[in-house]
């Protein structure tokens, strides 16, 4: 079974809905890390060594975070400035992420209409990402379309236990290593086959 | 009247109050101040000072002792020993060239060999004295030409040694020498030379097996005690018994003190040495100029000006040359090469020695010592004078500044701090800034503490900081920043008081126990204070939120926004001047209260609607009533 990492940063969990029924249903699974960036670096000051160590641990990462200004919250950036290091991540013998795998899941609270050039947001949701995806290119990581929450402000709590379970079972797949079938002929995870045959 | 001791020291002091304020007023240097008070109250000008300033003057000599005893202090084993190759380079070049250029020239001016050589030994010798205590007023003993002008006088302690045990060589051996000379008699001079040599290393090394092991655990039974005078008297029978032993066998006791000095410059008593010492040092030094300059002899100038005047200035050029060479062959830079070239250009108080020993032995007739001796006066009064002349107008014509030496190329190294207090509070700053490099002057006025903590490795010096001249010696007026962590608030507040109004240009950095303490450093208009308590309490009140599920985030925030109302509530409570009156403490329940009130507003925004930025429900909320 594939090691499943959740680099979880959210400046003020306590008073996010969705992320609340996100983050429920999957960070007791077996297999899977979830790492609390906000709970563990109250003052920023990440240890870098014991992420390297996580990192090497798992095979699969996943940065969850809601979108703040079409990006991560500071935490999570700060984490890839400080963790993705010259010589470990990337460059020569940069190899120690080479083949893991790599996606966001985010929460948007605008809806999913808004994300293009017509939309008030002027572009996709995988645009806004391109820094993450190169990141993951730099790395050596296999990067994956984001799995993505939006319009929160409005959305009902049955939905997102919707979105929780397809969220849940999109880790099985990758725990088990099944190939994510047209992965590349949608822009978001949720729209896969693999994750839309009971719904 | 001039008889009584009583009078003579009201001369002296008198005469070194008016004449030195005279001197610092106008710029000059201390030293030419007291030269001129002793010319005045000597026996030729206002005649309150007969024959006795020779004897002054030997009693005075001490003060030249004391000051190498200091100058040890300061300079570390290791530095020492970095110096070798300066000491006896520039010593030699310096000595050999005096020694033999001014030889031709006393042989040109008619005078017999053995009196030139005599005379040549004499005029290569500098005046300790007046040169050191110079650079030492202006802050350049750091400087390279501060380092270069030491190590001269280091080499010509050392050789004026050789110069006495050679003289008995030059005396005529038909006539009989004169064997007591006072001074001069030691044990050892009867000895073969190899034995001579073999006492003096042993003396040496006696000095620093005893700085060691006697005169440290000495110094720390006697800072127990807790009285002070003792350690006075402990440090005055340290100079005079490594004085007595280096006469004893024939060194010079300025060398013996100085190697004193640098065997215990590694010690916590450094400090306190150099604050106790630094008076005694400054008054003998005082009388012994005073005293030279008592002792210039305007009768024998009246008889033969032109020959005297000749060799004045033959022997101040000459000097100057050579020392000019001398910096020229150790590639020191122009203004620096100057500074050494006026600062050593006088003939030193060891020529008084040499001459008398001489006159002693029969080498030299009184008029020739006579002639000698207000020369070498009157070329210490002189040579200030030129020097002073140089920098006030040769230098800045060169555009060159005289600059301090100092590495500036680490910030830990650049700037100079001092911790007072090294108990648990202090002692965590004194680490922290050691793992960055800092290494702080530490002073604490425990004994067994410091004691305990200089075997531990930390550099700590005993003694009680809130006296002037312990914080002088200790450094603060290069001082950048000074950091009061001791227990007691009231000692702080002295201390601070006494720096703030002494050396308005060091940062203060102040613990403070309580809350009240903050309100009189605050009144105080000391900026940075630092209540012990604040920071780990909150620290321990978050982690007990942290355990009942409050998210570390929002915590850390709320504790800085905390630590934020409070130092407000500080600043503005202070301001109440009468602490303790019922006026403060109806200000304080109201200022109690407020702060219930912030607090309250704090919790309620903090986890509800402190932050609007990171918030859905806001926005949510607001959506909603866009719909409606």
């Amino acid at each position: 079974m594939r090691k499943v990492l959740v680099l979880f940063s959210h400046p003020k969990f306590e008073k996010s809905r969705a992320n609340a029924i996100l983050v429920d249903k999957i960070k007791d699974k077996e297999g899977v890390t979830f790492h609390d960036l906000y709970q563990r670096y109250p003052d920023f000051n990440i240890d870098v060594d014991a992420e390297k160590a996580l990192m090497s641990a798992h095979d699969i990462i996943i940065f969850h975070h809601p979108f703040y200004w079409y990006s991560c919250p500071p935490l999570m950036k700060q984490w890839i400035d400080m963790v993705l290091e010259f010589g470990w991540a990337y460059g020569p013998n940069g190899t120690a992420l080479h083949a893991k795998k790599c996606l966001n899941v985010i929460t948007t609270g605008g809806s999913r209409a808004l994300y293009c050039e017509q939309g008030t947001n002027s572009f996709s949701v995988k645009e806004f990402l391109r820094p993450f995806e190169q990141t993951a290119n730099l790395c050596g990581m296999q990067y994956f379309p984001p799995f993505a929450v939006m319009g929160t402000h409005k959305i009902e709590d049955k939905e997102l236990h919707d979105y929780a379970h397809q969220y849940d079972k999109l880790i099985d797949l990758l725990q088990q290593d099944i190939a994510l079938l047209a992965v590349n002929d949608f822009s978001f995870l949720n729209d896969i086959p693999q994750l839309n045959t009971e719904i | 009247m001039t008889g009584s001791i009583l009078f003579e020291a009201i001369v002296f002091l008198l005469g070194a109050i008016i004449c030195v304020s005279i001197a610092k007023r106008l710029g000059l240097s201390s030293v030419l101040g007291y030269l001129i008070a002793g010319v005045l109250i000597g026996p030729y000008v206002l005649g309150f000072i007969g024959n006795e300033g020779e004897d002054i003057l030997h009693f005075a000599e001490f003060g030249v002792v004391m000051m190498l005893f200091l100058i040890g202090l300061e300079i570390e084993p290791e530095n020492f020993w970095k110096m070798r190759k300066t000491i006896v380079g520039m010593g030699g070049i310096q000595v050999a060239g005096t020694v033999l250029l001014s030889y031709f020239l006393f042989i040109l001016f008619g005078f017999d060999w053995k009196v030139a050589l005599t005379f040549s030994m004499a005029v290569a010798l500098s005046s300790t004295a007046i040169a050191l205590q110079t650079i030492k007023e202006k802050g350049l003993l750091n400087t390279t030409f501060g380092q270069s002008s030491f190590s001269i006088l280091l080499f010509q302690d050392t050789i004026v040694i050789f110069m006495l045990g050679a003289l008995p060589l030059l005396a005529s051996t038909d006539k009989p020498t004169v064997e007591n000379s006072g001074d001069h008699v030691n044990l050892l001079q009867n000895l073969p030379l190899g034995l001579q040599t073999l006492a003096i290393l042993v003396s040496v090394v006696a000095i620093v097996v005893a700085g060691k092991y006697l005169i440290v655990p000495m110094l720390r039974k006697v800072a127990k005690t807790g009285v002070r005078e003792l350690l006075i008297a402990a440090a005055l029978l340290i100079v005079f018994g490594i004085s007595f032993l280096m006469e004893l066998v024939g060194l010079s006791p300025a060398l013996g003190a100085f190697l004193g000095g640098v065997v215990l410059s590694n010690s916590e008593f450094k400090h306190e040495l150099e604050s106790t010492l630094e008076p005694f040092k400054n008054l003998l030094l005082g009388l012994f100029f005073m005293a030279v300059g008592a002792s210039i002899n305007f009768i024998v100038i009246a008889k033969s000006p032109l020959t005297i005047g000749g060799i004045l200035v033959a022997v101040i050029v000459l000097k100057a040359l050579i020392l000019f060479i001398t910096g020229s062959v150790f590639k020191l830079k122009l203004n620096q090469k100057l500074l050494l070239t006026f600062s050593l250009a006088q003939v030193g108080e060891f020529a008084f020695v040499l001459l008398s020993f001489a006159f002693s032995l029969n080498i030299l007739e009184q008029n020739q010592m006579d002639i000698m001796l207000v020369v070498t006066a009157l070329t210490m009064t002189v040579t200030p004078i030129i020097g002073m002349i140089n920098e006030r107008v040769l230098l800045p014509r060169l555009g060159t500044k005289e600059s301090i030496n100092r590495p500036m190329d680490h910030i830990a190294k650049a700037q100079k701090v001092i911790l007072v207090g090294f108990g648990h509070f202090g002692s965590t700053i004194g680490r922290f800034l050691r793992t960055h490099g800092v290494e702080a002057t530490i002073l604490d006025h425990d004994a067994n503490r410091v004691d305990f903590l200089r075997k531990m490795g930390f550099d700590v010096y005993y003694g009680d900081a809130t006296r002037t001249d312990l914080l002088e010696s200790a450094g603060i007026a290069e001082a950048n920043i000074l950091i009061c962590a001791m227990d007691n608030p009231e000692v702080i507040k002295q201390l601070a008081k006494t720096v703030k109004s002494n050396y308005p240009q060091v940062k203060l950095m102040v613990r403070a126990k309580n809350r009240y303490a903050a309100y009189e450093f605050l009144n105080m208009e000391i900026d940075h204070i630092y209540r012990e308590s604040l920071e780990t309490s909150l620290k321990l009140a978050s982690e007990v939120l942290s355990q009942m599920g409050f998210r570390k985030y929002t915590l850390q925030r709320q504790v800085q926004n905390f630590i934020k109302y409070d130092e407000d509530s500080l600043r503005r409570l202070a301001k109440e001047d009468k602490i303790g009156d019922e006026n403060y403490i109806f200000k304080a329940r109201k200022e109690l209260e407020q702060q219930e009130k912030l607090l309250e507003q704090d919790f309620k925004r903090g986890i509800v609607e402190f932050d609007s930025h990171w918030d859905s429900e806001q926005i949510r909320i607001a959506l909603d009533d866009v719909k409606l």
